[in-house]
């Protein structure tokens, strides 16, 4: 018996032996094998908004027109677009090159069908919202399309860079097949999705934006980001998503990997609930600002892997955090904020978060409960499930909640939805004063830059003066590549569009 | 054979239990499809836009009607359709569960083959310094949160040695047998790892009450050579609670190893179900934890007779 088992234990042994080193060796120059820990959750890109679908539908489907890495709107579909003078009428030159996967052509009809599609409730389009100024479509020519808007508004340049906003093909629309075939014109094509498992794109030879740098990319799902980066040392893997700081920072000490970070728009914030007493006073939520060291935050929470901000994440538009409304931390201020507001022995409140969305949720809240100990908040902090955490929030159902919110290229389009009477979600920020509403209509209908900044720079101040929320810090976007990769270009959108020009270097 | 027929015959009525039990507990928890795809952006949608996405996940009817519509497929064999991969229920289950299995063997053959040698060896070497050694190695294993061991198994041999089974891409038994076995071969090991401590310190005990019965005893005064007392007359009798251990051990193996197949990226049961949970999708839930609970009955039917097998005093189903 003993024998035996000697025997068959040696045997697995050998063959896993056998294994490791025959399957270490595998190597194809032309397909980029990327590794993440988040798999996409569908493929109809107007419906999806979890930010592994969006990353993978940017390589499928092309929107109307897209931002470059300083946010600046390029051609995708449109080679050009004009705003009409009163800026009710925006007009896109398609370009004639654009080509379906299938083959066919990008008419303007497939242009109007999409916009039907994202606009019709039956669809279930989450950047509907974003789109309700467009009160007609017309295709007067083979190559033009123009959108009629009830009401000026520039920030729907921007959110048409989207691939929320994705052109899809009219007759995949009619045939029902969105969300179970993709058929996009972007440059790689989805050959196999095995969901959290993995996904096979080869390129696409009918590109109009020319010849991709790779054949094709395999992506894998590695739920374990620790697993990512003992994959990637071992070569198996050329590109990854990393999530975690705390993997992110331990690449650089490997030799053969480069690790690319870029700030994000997406912002860590401690949103507070206006509507739940003590934080109905403005007071109370001034001393909280001013109660939180956010560099601290940051230093302890995320590595340092950041930095400081205030409501306005765009870089164009954002302004020294240091001046606005208590960013240094000033316990003595706060004390006598929370006394005059007559909570001088503090009170004490729940912090909801969602685990390990983001990683450092949990460790954020612990260091922001540390400081509020100091003027005498206690608070309660509760992790939950992210379903059930998205759950709560959408409801307004929390004291305060750590989050980690999306951030967009324009500022109207990133903030409407919770500073507008309008907005969708003001139920969860449950704030809104007239100087915030006036704002963002200004700030939407202004077409001139510097203008717009300037209207802008006062929301910013007001919102931080105001503190409904206590803005915290951006991270960064972490890829790790192998040092062969040549031509990725991260963005503060997070997109991994460039991988349409990656190659691989012998 | 009537004792068989009657364990069978419980089957439907314990699995009617585990449906109601999973269909409300999974929808007691909050979040639904519709959150769980959109998650904070979900807070965009109008009433319309929310209505026409609960038709298409199959939650806008009520809740018993939606049992009912359930229960009458798997009457006709349909588990359901996975929102998640537009198939089947039962055909994203059966393409999972063959890795599962295997992997569950393959732990379930390194528990027995050094948790039982060791256990016997421990047993017969009592309060002497090699059964202290093999205790102490059991109590780490047992202690050793299978996270932290397959963590480490990852980091040495890529970190120390630069190789590392291929991830990611799983090559299934029939079709690579070798690829096949050098990516299960470390997750079998992280989860036979903790397996064998627990068969070491049941049959090491199971084997120490046994040495002191009387049966021993008088074999041994009939001259019976110590190998013969061990093998032939003490092992069978001990090897009851190690037969009981595994099969429990087994049954749960059958439910998917989460932490295992999660650092490994095996694309195995339970993370399968993991992902179903947080993506709410219930058809796939409530079809694979219909079946794990199935398979956990089976091998509990299957540890029953084998008790017969190794002892034939015992009788199944008599009072």
């Amino acid at each position: 018996m003993v024998h035996l088992t000697r025997k068959l234990l040696s045997g697995i042994m050998l063959a896993a032996m056998l294994g490791v080193a025959a399957v270490s060796t595998q190597a194809n120059a032309a397909t980029l094998h990327m590794a993440w820990s988040q798999d996409a959750t569908g493929l109809d890109p107007h419906k999806q908004t979890a930010f592994s679908s969006l990353r993978l539908l940017e390589l499928i489907y092309e929107p109307l027109v897209r931002v470059d890495a300083s946010l600046q709107i390029i051609p995708a579909i449109a080679t050009s677009w004009e705003f009409s003078k009163d800026g009710k009428e925006l007009t896109f030159k398609l370009d004639p090159k654009a080509k379906f996967q299938d083959g066919t052509a990008v008419t303007p009809a497939d242009v109007k069908a999409s916009f039907e599609r994202i606009l019709d409730e039956k669809t279930g389009a989450a950047a509907r919202a974003n789109f309700l100024s467009i009160a007609s479509i017309d295709t007067p020519d083979a190559a033009t399309v123009v959108f009629h808007l009830s009401q000026p508004d520039v920030p729907i340049l921007t959110a048409m860079s989207d691939v929320n906003a994705a052109i899809v093909p009219a007759s995949e629309i009619k045939a029902g097949s969105i969300g179970t075939k993709a058929v996009g014109s972007g440059p790689f094509k989805l050959d196999k999705w095995d969901p959290n498992a993995k996904e096979v794109l080869s390129a696409n030879k009918d590109w109009a934006g020319g010849a991709t740098g790779v054949d094709g990319i395999e992506i894998s799902v590695l739920p374990d980001e620790a697993a990512i980066l003992a994959a990637m040392r071992t070569k198996q893997i050329d590109f990854a998503l990393l999530n975690d700081p705390l993997v992110a920072t331990l690449v650089p000490k490997e030799a053969s990997l480069q690790l690319n970070r870029v700030p994000v728009l997406a912002y860590h914030v401690l949103q507070l609930n206006p509507s739940r007493k003590p934080m109905t006073e403005l007071k109370v939520r001034q001393a909280i600002s001013c109660a939180i060291d956010r560099q601290e935050v940051l230093d302890t929470a995320s590595l340092g892997e950041g930095k400081v901000t205030g409501p306005l994440t765009i870089p164009a538009l954002a302004t020294d955090p240091s001046q606005l409304f208590c960013y240094k931390r000033d316990v003595e201020k706060a004390k006598k904020l929370m006394s005059e507001a007559g909570y001088a022995d503090g009170f004490s409140a729940t912090v909801i978060g969602a685990t390990g969305e983001p990683p450092t949720a949990a460790a954020e809240a612990q260091v922001i409960q540390s400081q509020l100990a100091e003027i005498g908040v206690k608070l309660d902090i509760k992790m939950m499930e992210l379903n059930v955490y998205v759950d709560a929030w959408l409801k307004g159902d929390f004291d305060m909640a750590i989050a980690l919110n999306g951030g967009r290229a324009d500022p109207y389009t990133m903030y409407n939805r919770y500073w507008t009477k309008s907005g969708n979600l003001q139920k969860v920020a449950n704030y809104i004063d007239d100087t915030l509403d006036s704002q963002m209509q200004k700030g939407r209908a202004e077409t001139d830059p510097a203008a717009r900044k300037a209207i802008f720079a006062e929301f910013e101040k007001h919102l931080a003066e105001i503190s409904p929320w206590i803005w915290l810090y951006t991270s960064y976007s972490y890829t790790a590549q192998q040092k062969n990769i040549a031509g990725f270009v991260p963005t503060p959108t997070g997109t991994l569009f460039s991988l349409s020009k990656v190659t691989i270097q012998q | 054979m009537n004792y068989l027929m009657r364990r069978l015959a419980t089957f439907p009525l314990v699995l009617l239990g585990v449906s109601i039990l999973v269909f409300v507990a999974i929808r007691m928890v909050p979040g639904d499809s519709i959150t769980a795809m959109l998650g904070t952006e979900a807070g965009l949608l109008t009433p319309a836009q929310r209505d026409s996405l609960a038709a298409y996940f199959g939650i806008d009817q009520p809740w018993f009607v939606q049992y009912w519509r359930w229960i009458g497929g798997i009457l006709h064999g349909n588990l359901g359709i996975s929102v998640t991969y537009g198939r089947p229920v039962l055909d994203v289950i059966l393409e999972r569960f063959p890795l599962t299995l295997e992997l569950a063997i393959l732990s379930m053959i390194i528990a027995l083959a050094v948790g039982m040698p060791a256990g016997i060896f421990a047993a017969t070497h009592n309060e002497k310094l090699s059964d202290l050694g093999v205790r102490i190695v059991a109590m780490i294993g047992q202690s050793t949160p299978s996270f932290v061991l397959g963590l480490l198994i990852i980091y040495t041999l890529s970190a120390g040695f630069g190789v590392l089974p291929a991830m990611g891409e799983f090559a299934p038994l029939w079709q690579d047998p070798l690829r096949n076995l050098s990516q299960l071969i470390l997750p079998a090991i992280t989860l036979g790892f903790a397996f064998a401590a627990s068969v070491t310190r049941i049959s090491r005990s199971a084997m120490l009450d046994v040495l002191s019965d009387d049966y021993v005893r008088t074999a041994r005064s009939k001259g019976a050579s110590a190998r013969s007392v061990i093998w032939r007359h003490a092992l069978p009798n001990a090897l009851i609670p190690v037969v009981t251990l595994s099969g429990i051990e087994f049954g749960y193996l059958l439910g998917g190893a989460v932490i295992v197949e999660q650092i490994y990226a095996l694309p195995g049961l339970g993370r399968m179900v993991l992902d179903a949970i947080q993506q709410r999708d219930y058809a796939l839930v409530q079809g694979s934890v219909l079946f794990i609970a199935f398979n956990f009955m089976i091998v509990n039917l299957l540890v029953d007779l084998a008790y017969v097998a190794l002892d034939p005093r015992i009788r199944l189903g008599e009072q």
